[in-house]
């Protein structure tokens, strides 16, 4: 196996190699069928993984939900007349966070809904959800599925789509980054014990037998319950805890790498070790990283899940998929509550282990046609 | 052989320091004084105008108890070189022996991963030997969409789902809710018991089972498909070997060589328990033991379950590695780095 994978990127090199010599036009389109890089044959390996598309399109809807998450549900209105004056409300939360303008005295406790309700606003605009995540309703508790509430509330009256949306932006967010301070210990452990060896490595195994051993969910829930349910201590945490994998994968392929020639020859010209280890092993050794930083997405956003579910969410204010879904337990007729909470979970779990699968399908050699 | 064990036990020692180090600080460095916990308690019982007083009495009289007026650094090597003794402390909460109460929890959490254990090896294995068997037939590739399905499938939501829909009288009620028997159990018939104690225990061991179940099946399978690729196999069958021979007999020993691995996660898993599924069902085991030590901050509770968690682990990566060994002759000892 190891064998027809080196054979193989040999030939792209090769091939790659006598594209940058100059060759004429008609010679490189004879040879496009064979992938001109590395990277665009990849690409279009995982193209052809109808699974890992569809997913790939779902992970881009969530992120665009995520990010315009105030514009889709809130409880103020996009656009309204006033009293002959016009307003942006959304707009204008935004900049008052940011500290450009202010509400006017009168402004800040106004309610739109109340207004529009005795129909004093002039022109209304709301958004396509009109409720904020953590607007509390009581009189319109536990409403099932349809009519003003899409999803139906919970049993504060909060709307269920509302929460849905916002709690996309913790979840999403808690998964890259925590899967990306994974990839950086993973990448920059692994880069140094496999390019050194001896002591360093044996140093640097030391710590990810360490963490391999530890009993990770419960030392996550312990440290979060004791150092509080803060956003950042979650991401890193759970950053902190899983870099072990990719530190694993990345120390062997620097092996493999580290004793190609090129690297002798960077070495033999006199390139420092620091480099030699980012510009030329690095880049060449990261591919199935990738694959990994796919899975650690995965598995972080199902952590934070899992902590919000436990109680130990990013604070008792702040609406994630994990605390709606713990909902279900204490209502007990509301079926909405324990189904799409749990469906939002599943879907951003499934979709990213599906991209994961298609990218190191489309990395393997084997695979290939 | 025994010079690689004593090796690899020596390599583990450092590891188990640090293990035991991190472990103390996290809940030694933890912000509020724990002796806090304990001062609480006592006002509940007792408000009266000398409160101040009390409240100053009482946690000297706890920092006392609890070695916490030593310096951090004496107060590790004091816990360490008790729990050397099998002294693990006494909880915050009530006092009795960490040890005790960890034990009390013990039978219930192994019974339920005994269960999930025998699921999944009993059925997980035979399904990821047919689908590699017949790979791309209609069975492989429908079990190899549901294997994907359940190994993604958070099993919080599942057992939400299943407790929602399964154990509640809004909509289906054919499970017991909570626990792990019915408060009438004594007064059953034997046959009753056994009734009982299926229908309580069926949902927490299935649904701990699935995600493992479906990952041993997935690894199975392409274990398997991998072993089918190989020369000896060709040659089997081109002598004439039944297919079924072939299967059981040439492949699957060598398939199964990854599988054992596996073994190795799963004594922490046994012992530690799950502490969501038994949090969700409430079902007294060890799991639901931690999960509680954390609500009331009892650390030398969360102390002791960490550390034997941490050594429960290094106990079966030290296994695992052992019987590698034995099924797999190819693997020698002494080049073998840890």
């Amino acid at each position: 196996m190891k064998k027809t994978d080196q054979k193989e990127k040999s030939v792209n090199t090769e091939i790659s190699d006598a594209a940058g010599n100059g060759l004429s036009k008609s010679q490189l389109e004879s040879q496009k069928e064979v992938g001109v890089s590395y990277s665009s044959l990849v690409k279009h390996q995982f193209k052809k993984n109808k699974l890992a598309m569809i997913s790939m399109y779902i992970v881009i809807v969530l992120i665009v939900i995520a990010i315009t998450a105030d514009f889709l549900a809130n409880s103020k209105p996009l656009y309204a007349v006033y009293n002959g004056e016009t307003y942006f409300p959304v707009i204008k939360d935004y900049f008052n966070e940011i500290g450009i303008s202010k509400w006017e005295p009168n402004m800040i406790n106004i309610n739109w809904k109340e207004l529009d309700n005795q129909n004093k606003l002039e022109s209304v605009l709301w958004t396509p959800v009109p409720y904020g995540p953590s607007e509390i309703d009581l009189a319109n508790n536990l409403k099932s599925p349809g009519g003003d509430h899409y999803l139906g509330t919970d049993a504060i009256g909060r709307d269920l789509l509302a929460g849905l949306i916002h709690g996309s932006r913790v979840s999403l967010s808690v998964g890259f980054v925590a899967a990306g301070i994974a990839l950086l210990i993973g990448i920059v452990m692994g880069s140094l014990a496999g390019f050194y060896g001896g002591k360093v490595d044996l140093i640097i195994m030391r710590f990810v037998e360490i963490m391999v051993t530890l009993p990770v969910f419960f030392l996550i829930i312990t440290i979060v319950a004791i150092y509080g349910s803060s956003i950042w201590y979650i991401m890193a945490a759970i950053g902190i805890t899983s870099w072990t994998g990719d530190a694993k994968l990345i120390r062997g392929e620097v092996l493999k790498v580290r004793s190609m020639e090129y690297i002798t020859a960077a070495s033999s010209i006199g390139l420092p070790n620091r480099q030699i280890i980012f510009r030329h092993v690095i880049p060449n050794a990261i591919a199935p990283v990738l694959v990994s930083g796919a899975f650690a997405i995965a598995g972080a956003i199902l952590t934070e899940a899992a902590l919000s579910f436990l109680g130990f969410g990013v604070s008792a204010t702040v609406v994630t998929w994990g605390s709606l879904l713990n909902e279900a337990r204490g209502a007990s007729n509301a079926w909405w509550l324990a189904i799409f909470p749990g469906m939002m979970i599943f879907i951003a779990v499934v979709t990213y282990n599906l991209i994961g699968e298609g990218l190191r399908d489309a990395l393997d050699p084997r695979l290939r046609d | 052989m025994t010079e690689y064990v004593i090796r690899r036990i020596l390599l583990f020692i450092p590891t188990l320091i640090i293990i035991t180090m991190i472990t103390f600080l996290v809940c030694r460095l933890a912000p509020g004084d724990p002796t806090e916990m304990k001062i609480g308690q006592t006002q509940e019982a007792q408000k009266t105008d000398s409160k101040n007083l009390m409240n100053e009495q009482a946690k000297e009289f706890y920092k006392k108890k609890f070695g916490l007026d030593k310096p951090l650094y004496v107060q590790y090597f004091l816990w360490i070189g008790n729990m050397l003794q099998g002294d693990f402390g006494n909880s915050f909460k009530d006092d009795r022996p960490v040890i005790d109460k960890i034990f009390e929890r013990l039978p219930v959490t192994i019974s339920i991963s005994l269960l999930s254990f025998l699921l999944i090896y009993t059925v997980a294995i035979p399904i990821g030997i047919y689908s590699a068997a017949r790979q791309y037939s209609l069975l492989d590739r429908t079990t190899t969409v549901i294997l994907f399905v359940l190994y993604s499938l958070p099993n919080f939501w599942v057992a939400t789902l299943a407790i929602v829909f399964l154990c509640n009288v809004e909509y289906l009620k054919i499970f017991p809710t909570a626990g792990i028997r019915s408060e009438n159990f004594d007064s059953l018939s034997f046959i009753g018991q056994v009734k009982d104690r299926f229908m309580h225990l069926f949902l927490p061991v299935t649904i701990s089972s699935l995600t493992s179940f479906a990952f041993l099946s997935r690894q199975m399978r392409s274990s398997m498909l991998e072993v089918i690729r190989q020369d000896y196999i060709r040659t089997a069958k081109a002598k004439g070997l039944s297919e079924r021979k072939v299967v059981m007999k040439h492949a699957l020993r060598n398939s199964l060589i990854p599988i054992i691995t596996l073994v190795g996660g799963l004594l922490p898993a046994m012992i530690g328990g799950s502490v969501i599924i038994e949090t969700i069902f409430s079902i007294p085991g060890i799991g639901q033991l931690a999960f509680q030590a954390i609500l009331d901050r009892d650390y030398p509770l969360i102390m002791a379950e960490l550390v034997l968690a941490s050594v429960l682990t290094v106990v079966g990566i030290l296994l695992v590695d052992i019987l590698y060994s034995f099924v797999d002759p190819r693997i020698a000892f002494t080049k073998k780095s840890a």
